[in-house]
């Protein structure tokens, strides 16, 4: 089974040894996904608002994809908030992928503030037609 | 937030429930239930010369966004469609299963009140990576002033 469905507990691997170590402690906004699987593979979209191409860090290792990315807003100088829903500069979300995705050939694309994951199935991986030859 | 007047699922409730107690607890605050306000998140500040509105509405076409300033109150409207498949619907869509929808779908509008001083002539708005900056200038009137003594 597919472990995409499920995401992680955020607090999973704290203690992992990390070469970002301290970063990865700190607070981080989880943006909401949307995961599509079908015969080919497994479509995630996450809503990012705010976060340039060149701040995205995608990662796949051991498995897991993280998704890492800080919000650059242009804030004029002397801007004092007075509401804030947005509180944190900074997303984070971990899913695990399952062995029969091919991380190899994961696709990402960034559009305003969306960004689209393509994760294809390992070719062997994908439902076959078996033929039934009639002797 | 939305509270349901006839509970009809005791295990939603109590999800709801848990997530309000995380969201007032919680140091980092998780942006997915937008407990506070709804779709787009708003930040809003100010400068001494400036109002500034930001709008986290990303995957939207600018061009579908309606922003209108009357009588103080800034109004962002818009809609985002959703490229999901339909569930349910099993004609062709060769076996595609949402396995998590959590993404905002549909019409929004949000208003806020804008400062007393705000000019409705003066009002800049910018759309980049997803986040509608709306910019409003205070009048030059309400520009702090020093009272020479004489």
């Amino acid at each position: 089974m597919n472990d995409l469905r499920q995401q992680d507990t955020p607090s999973s691997d704290v203690s992992n040894t990390r070469r970002d170590d301290a970063r990865y402690d700190e607070a981080a906004l989880m943006p909401p996904v949307d995961v599509v699987e079908d015969a080919s593979g497994i479509t995630l979209q996450a809503d990012l608002p705010g976060v340039a191409r060149d701040k995205l860090n995608l990662q796949v290792h051991a498995g897991r994809l993280t998704i890492e990315a800080d919000i650059g807003l242009a804030l004029p100088e002397g801007l004092q908030s007075s509401h804030t829903e947005v509180g944190l500069g900074r997303y984070r979300r971990t899913f695990t992928l399952s062995p029969e995705l091919d991380t190899e050939k994961i696709a990402a694309e960034l559009n305003n503030g969306v960004l689209k994951l393509t994760i294809p199935k390992a070719d062997h991986a994908k439902p076959r037609r078996i033929n039934v030859n009639v002797g | 937030m939305y509270r349901s007047l006839f509970p009809r699922d005791v295990f939603a409730e109590m999800d709801r429930l848990q997530r309000e107690m995380q969201q007032a607890f919680d140091l980092s605050p998780t942006i997915r239930g937008f407990g506070r306000g709804g779709f787009p998140a708003l930040n809003v500040g100010g400068t001494p010369q400036t109002v500034e509105v930001y709008a986290f509405a990303p995957g939207i076409d600018p061009k579908s966004l309606e922003i209108t300033l009357d009588r103080g109150l800034l109004t962002i409207a818009g809609s985002r469609k959703s490229d999901l498949p339909r569930s349910g619907g099993s004609s062709g869509d060769n076996q595609a299963a949402v396995h998590i929808n959590e993404r905002f779908e549909g019409e929004f509008r949000r208003v806020i009140s804008l400062p007393d001083d705000a000019d409705p002539e003066a009002v800049d708005a910018k759309y980049r990576d997803g986040v509608l900056q709306v910019t409003v200038q205070r009048r030059a009137s309400a520009q702090p002033r020093r009272i020479s003594i004489q």
